[in-house]
């Protein structure tokens, strides 16, 4: 187990810690993060990146910070779980990559980057993975509606004449 | 005066022109479904592939913000379409662990026994088509008529053969009979002559082993580095299978081994998983001889679950409950709160991270895909092998395009 | 008749006759993008076996098929690539939508998946269901091949007079009404704005 404590006494006061059910979360200031994640994969062991995702916090009630962008880990050999969280405000989308710790991560922050528009200092090919790559929208921010603003029926037509 | 080579500035480019870029797909029989390559070959090697995805993205994550818990079961049932009862036990494995439900004994030995059944499901469909694709057209036929068997079986249970959309919150749709029981036990008792079959058409066969054979090598720490996990970490001798590690439904109670590998390589993973649907027969043996009686939903006065068909058309409680349930601006108390759940899927962790904001639907219910995971090794796992074995590394990892996608 | 013929010789329409033998070689090209792309795999494999029927030879070549079988969602992405598909396919050629995501998007009502592939290629057939059984499919087949038996013409007249596109138009109402009350948001640009205003 890392407790608050050790983590506190290696990186400063602003780290704080909640939990919900089996979940424990730790809140990193954004400038810290790369650090704490170095420190949790070299010295305690979270060999494992089980995800990285974003949410928008835009229409959340009570949100103070617009994104979140959370860190699934998991330690293979205790078997132990750990969420970290840090929270990004426009206009400075901007986190490091943890390509070099887990690559892993390479996709999972082509995805982030896709749908949220959080960009990765220094991973090796930061492009569009699920959307064309001419799409400029992000389109799990909240603000985009669910039926997109006409980009899927922008094609030419078929017809049997001319096919 | 002698001709000079010009000097480049990148030794590694001189020969560059004598390689080939091949692209593979979206519409290619060996990807089965929406996957696209980019492979650079020197010869008939593969010296690099770039893996392009997206064909299938159809915004599952936003439909997800817009319809409730019980709702995005239907779409839930979408993402890994060859085993889809095994994505709504995670999806409200997830909802449960928010809502803090403890589902009934009986439900948990259901869902227990549905989710070893899609383990079959998707195995099978994968042993076939990596036979398939690797010239093999018999143990296709045979995995599939054992296919047909289950969608019978779901079908009995649900009413729909393929989406079932069979689970609900704090419950499933209706209850079982002995009836399903015993079809289930019927299945096991048909399945297992097959299973021998298939072990003896594929698994000593002279041409599938040459072509599985120490390809698409997978070293255990790469796995970990990876974030790989399911069938195809096991395969490379990760001991980890959430059912173990942490339990939940009937897993507990029931006795099974964890099947693991050492070789790492395509048909280290093919035998994981004819191994794994020993093991899921076995869960499947145990269980539905221990079916608890009692209810199959959480009392029906709770806030979640609907209540039975002759409880609303006989009685005003039942009535009522089916109302408030079903209003929109009423449903079920929601926490403030975000939580990752996570089972064990026939592909790997399917883990769902949800974000309650107070009302029925999720603020956010990002899903841990593990195709999109496993896909992501492909070229690491293709590098230095002939162009044929790609499609026997496509097959063995199961990339399913709309869990891919999403 | 006055000329006395031979017991094996049949008379027909030269039309009737291309037509007969189109309807019982229909070479399928499955276009298999998600879950009824299994079901289209169900239907060809041992149960529902669509051999039955004389269109069991699925070629995943576009040049060598005369059906093509659209089953699954098509999204923003893969569209151009159908159409690509569609226009490499050699004449006569007839497509079957298959599956409510392919007719009319299904419950995929989202920014990337096309409402309906009718909207941009001509569809023959639609086959409902999420997805549709087996025997739905099959069903589609043989009514494809009793339309193309009463229809079919040897050089294909019929289809030159089918010049209007067979689907909704591609922007609705509701789509270019959203598109002009958009807020403008930063860091939220459109790309390549619709064609139709």
């Amino acid at each position: 187990m890392v407790s608050l404590a050790e983590l506190q006494a290696e990186f400063g006061p602003e780290i704080a810690e909640s939990a919900f059910r089996d979940n424990r979360r730790i809140h990193v200031p954004a400038e810290k993060l790369y650090a704490v994640l170095a420190w949790l994969k070299e010295s305690r062991g979270f060999d494992m990146l089980v995800d990285v995702t974003a949410v928008d916090y835009l229409e959340y009630p009570g949100a103070t910070d617009r994104f979140h962008v959370i860190y699934l880990l998991l330690n293979m050999s205790s078997k132990e779980r750990l969420i970290v969280k840090t929270a990004l405000n426009p206009p400075e989308l901007e986190l490091r990559s943890v390509v070099p710790l887990w690559k892993g991560a390479d996709w999972m922050e082509r995805e982030v980057y896709d749908m949220f528009g959080v960009t990765f200092a220094g991973h090796p090919d930061l492009r569009r993975i699920l959307m064309p790559e001419e799409f400029t929208a992000f389109p799990l921010r909240k603000d985009y509606p669910r039926k997109g603003l006409g980009e899927r029926h922008n094609f030419p037509v078929i017809t049997r004449a001319e096919s | 005066m002698p001709l000079e080579l010009a000097e480049t500035s990148d030794p590694s480019a001189v020969d560059q022109e004598y390689l080939w870029t091949l692209n593979f797909g979206p519409q290619h029989p060996a990807t089965h479904t929406t996957l696209r390559l980019v492979l650079t070959l020197d010869g008939e090697n593969v010296l690099d592939a770039t893996p392009h995805i997206g064909y299938l993205h159809s915004g599952f994550e936003k439909l997800g913000e817009h319809l409730d818990f019980n709702q995005y079961v239907t779409i839930v049932d979408r993402m890994n379409y060859i085993s889809p009862m095994a994505n709504e036990i995670s999806w409200h494995h997830a909802i449960e662990k928010l809502l803090g439900i403890e589902v009934t004994p009986r439900c948990k030995y259901v869902r227990t026994i549905l989710a070893e059944l899609m383990r079959i499901h998707d195995h099978l469909l994968n042993v076939g088509a990596v036979a398939l694709d690797l010239g093999a057209f018999t143990a296709f036929l045979y995995a599939f008529t054992q296919r047909e068997r289950i969608y019978d079986i779901a079908e009995y249970a649900s009413g729909q053969r393929f989406h079932s959309s069979y689970t609900r919150v704090g419950g499933v749709l209706f209850d079982v009979n002995n009836d399903w029981a015993d079809k289930v036990r019927k299945f096991v008792e048909g399945f297992k002559p097959v299973h021998a079959e298939l072990h003896r058409l594929l698994t000593r066969n002279r041409i599938f082993i040459d072509r599985t054979k120490g390809i698409g090598v997978l070293t255990a720490e790469d796995a970990n580095n990876w974030s790989v996990t399911g069938p195809l970490a096991r395969a490379s001798g990760v001991v980890r299978d959430l059912r173990k590690d942490e339990p939940y439904l009937a897993y507990p109670d029931l006795d099974f081994k964890v099947v693991c590998a050492r070789g790492g390589d395509c048909y280290s993973r093919y035998m994981v998983r004819m191994q794994e649907m020993q093991e899921s027969l076995k869960i499947i043996e145990q269980a539905v001889e221990n079916i608890p009686a009692g209810p199959i939903n959480i009392d029906h006065l709770s806030d979640v679950t609907l209540p039975a068909k002759p409880a609303v058309y006989r009685s005003i409680e039942g009535l009522i409950q089916h109302f408030e349930v079903l209003m929109p601006n009423r449903g079920f108390p929601v926490p403030l709160e975000e939580v990752y759940g996570a089972t064990e899927s026939p592909n790997g962790e399917l883990g769902f991270y949800i974000v309650g904001d107070g009302t029925t639907r999720a603020y956010r219910a990002r899903t841990r895909p593990p195709s999109f995971i496993h896909f992501a090794i492909f070229p690491h796992l293709i590098r230095g092998h002939s162009l044929s074995d790609v499609v026997a590394v496509l097959g063995s990892l199961n990339i399913i395009a709309a869990e891919l996608d999403r | 008749m006055a000329v006395g013929l031979p017991e094996n010789v049949f008379l027909t329409r030269l039309d009737a006759a291309a037509n007969w033998a189109r309807k019982n070689s229909l070479w399928p090209m499955p276009f298999a993008t998600a879950c009824c792309g299994i079901e289209l795999m169900a239907t060809a494999s041992s149960r529902h076996d669509i051999a039955r029927f004389g269109a069991e030879v699925m070629r995943f070549s576009p040049r060598q098929c005369d059906l093509l079988i659209v089953a699954g969602r098509v999204v923003m992405k893969m569209l151009p690539v159908l159409q690509r598909i569609w226009l490499q396919m050699p004449e006569p050629k007839w497509c079957i939508s298959m599956g409510a995501c392919a007719c009319t998007g299904g419950v995929f009502d989202t920014y990337a998946v096309v409402q309906g592939i009718d909207r941009f290629i001509p569809v023959d057939m639609y086959v409902p269901g999420c997805p549709p059984r087996p025997e739905q499919l099959i069903a589609a087949v043989i009514e494809m091949q009793e339309k193309i038996e009463r229809t079919g013409t040897l050089n294909g007249r019929e289809f030159v007079v089918r010049t209007k596109p067979t689907g909704p138009p591609p922007f609705d109402v509701d789509e270019l009404r959203r598109r002009r009350e958009a807020v403008p948001v930063e860091g939220l640009e459109i790309y390549d704005p619709p064609r139709v205003q």
